[in-house]
């Protein structure tokens, strides 16, 4: 006991955090640190891109990587290396925008169904089971066909597409939750529903939240670029990382690989660095686990 | 109801269903609590024991109204809450507070032990400005045994004794005057067990407290108990004072129950007389017929496979066994 008060008292700040996250958790570390250049990068694109996002030079068509142009040129001379920068700015706007819809959508059905479970749980979850079956991609390309492509349109679909599936993961484990002896404790001490809802179940299913969002981060980022590769995303010449795997990314990926192989790179690795974060987040978060 | 009890119960039925299938048809139901009677006298401690399945704990949640009940009623301090809706219970859940068995589970990981022990003032309403509330939490850390400096920890740095110490700084914190200990020693190690036991007889002293004791621990229960009663399959077959009810066990059942503890001399526990008890607890989806104790009864007679026993005031015990009509 009493080494624990001789140790100074631990600090609270996001930097100071990060920093402890780096040497207990290296991967996350790295990853959450890969997250927060590409968010910056995604920020200050206009900033940061040497060349206009569709800026041609007809005399540098298809040129490889060289130090005027980091990640070489298209087919139509734009420089690859701004168009990836303008590429993260849409996919941070889409992935944060889309992933936080989908996570409260995921919160607000999951919580309610797994609390009060039931005639709600069964009317909601019938539902959620009903959307399930259907494929993503293809209810992705119906409702796009629909009401068109556009940034706008991409989140919402994308927000109630996987906040509706994600809905189940959150029931799980409010249901846990709900049967622990703490929650029944705030009741009989006549807490209101709220009340054991805000500061009993949520705080105890944030460790699944967390995970859930960066997730789903990830993943909305690859749902953009696979329906930007389908010509269903974001309506050209807006760059995104999708669009340019499909567009020049295919047609001259022998010519120049470069092309495929920036976008591609870019979305692996923010993806993995996504997830990975998300994973170390979960475990320091947790007070269990603090002080080890 | 008189004055002195503040808490009484009065032919409580608790039946859990029994469904089947997809659309959960009730094809039967378990009597859990199949007409329990009893009172509580302000500042004293009532003890329910039995085995695990008997009805105890679920008679407990009934009375805190965590439970719904078949038939009965509940009268505490006065007043029938029987029928209260949980908006109206809210102001009388600040006078019945609850310890739970487990203290590893009944505090809520990701809270600090000082926002634990002030969330009742914070739920009604009562925690008044800062310097009051923080002050209330280490009174109430005090008074349980606690040091301050405890607060801003989280339950997992304590062991088990300290977290029922938690739990019970939580109870006291809106001055309840009955708490439902629901077994809050039986998780606990036995040198632990005398600890927190003493604590709460201390406190009972100290605050005028008045305690509905569940357990199956004998020892525990004759140490901290005023009045016993032993349940068996939903029914309270007898009750009485503690020392009557120790020194003249008169139900076979209570008498089973006080053989089967183990003597610490074990010269005492070789002379030890034969399994008073037979067999195993019969399925609550079908109970036996007549007194439910007949099947494991070593004293069974044939009108105890007929007709259940009446309770009956035999000496200073309540008793229901044919063996003594």
């Amino acid at each position: 006991m009493s080494e624990v008060s001789l140790q100074a008292p631990p600090s609270n700040s996001p930097l100071a955090f990060h920093r402890k996250m780096l040497r207990h958790k290296p991967l996350g570390g790295i990853g959450g640190l890969v997250f927060a250049i590409f968010l910056f990068c995604g920020v200050f694109a206009d900033v940061l891109a040497p060349y206009g996002m569709n800026e041609t030079n007809m005399q540098k068509v298809l040129e490889a990587p060289s130090l005027d142009h980091w990640m070489g040129t298209d087919h139509i001379g734009r420089d690859v290396f701004s168009r990836i920068l303008y590429g993260a700015q849409l996919s941070v706007i889409i992935g944060f925008l889309a992933a936080g819809l989908a996570t409260v959508i995921s919160i607000i059905l999951g919580v309610l169904t797994g609390y009060f479970g039931g005639k709600i749980d069964m009317l909601i979850q019938r539902f959620v089971d009903a959307w399930m079956t259907f494929p993503d991609l293809v209810l992705l390309i119906v409702v796009v066909s629909i009401i068109g492509p556009g940034v706008t349109q991409i989140i919402i679909i994308l927000g109630c597409l996987y906040g509706i599936a994600g809905s189940r993961i959150i029931r799980g484990s409010t249901i846990a939750v709900r049967e622990n002896m703490y929650t029944h404790a705030a009741q009989s001490m006549g807490a209101r529903t709220l009340h054991v809802l805000w500061f009993h179940v949520l705080p105890n299913v944030m460790p699944v939240v967390i995970v859930l969002f960066t997730t789903r981060v990830g993943a909305v980022i690859l749902a953009e670029a696979g329906l930007s590769f389908l010509g269903l995303g974001i309506p050209p010449p807006v760059p995104t990382w999708g669009s340019m795997l499909s567009g020049g990314g295919r047609t001259y990926m022998y010519v120049g690989p470069w092309l495929a192989l920036a976008p591609g790179l870019a979305l692996t690795i923010v993806v993995y660095s996504i997830n990975v974060y998300g994973d170390a987040l979960r475990d320091m978060l947790d007070p269990r686990m603090r002080g080890r | 109801m008189s004055a002195s009890n503040i808490l009484e119960v009065r032919d409580l039925q608790v039946h859990f269903p029994i469904t089947e299938g997809l659309l959960k048809r009730q094809v039967g139901s378990i009597a859990a609590v199949d007409g329990v009677s009893f009172h509580i006298k302000r500042g004293e401690t009532f003890s329910l024991v039995g085995e695990s399945g008997c009805g105890k704990s679920t008679t407990a949640l009934s009375v805190l109204k965590m439970q719904p009940i078949l038939a009965g009623q509940i009268v505490f301090d006065g007043q029938d809450i029987t029928d209260h809706s949980a908006a109206q219970m809210r102001a009388v859940r600040r006078k019945m507070q609850m310890v739970y068995q487990d203290p590893f589970g009944s505090l809520n990981p990701r809270m600090k032990v000082g926002a634990i022990i002030g969330e009742p003032l914070r739920v009604h309403g009562m925690a008044g400005d800062k310097a009051q509330y923080h002050g209330r939490i280490k009174e109430l850390m005090k008074t349980v045994g606690l040091l301050e400096d405890m607060a801003e920890r989280y339950p997992h740095e304590f062991s088990g004794g300290q977290r029922q110490r938690i739990c019970i700084a939580r109870a006291l914190a809106l001055d309840p005057e009955l708490i439902v200990c629901d077994e809050p020693v039986s998780a606990l190690d036995v040198s632990i067990q005398a600890q927190v036991g003493n604590l709460l007889m201390d406190l009972q002293d100290r605050l005028g407290l008045t305690y509905l004791f569940i357990a199956h621990d004998l020892s525990v229960v004759r140490h901290i108990s005023n009045r016993v009663a032993v349940m068996y399959l939903g029914r309270i077959v007898e009750e009485a004072d503690r020392d009557t009810l120790f020194s003249s066990p008169k139900h076979p059942y209570t008498k089973a129950l006080l053989a089967a503890v183990p003597e610490a001399d074990p010269e005492l526990e070789a002379q030890r007389s034969e399994q008073l008890i037979i067999g195993e607890i019969p399925s609550l989806r079908s109970p036996p017929t007549g007194c439910t104790f007949h099947t494991r009864c070593a004293d069974a007679m044939p009108v105890c496979q007929r007709h259940a026993p009446e309770r009956k005031i035999n000496g200073e015990t309540l008793l229901s066994c044919h063996l003594y009509s």
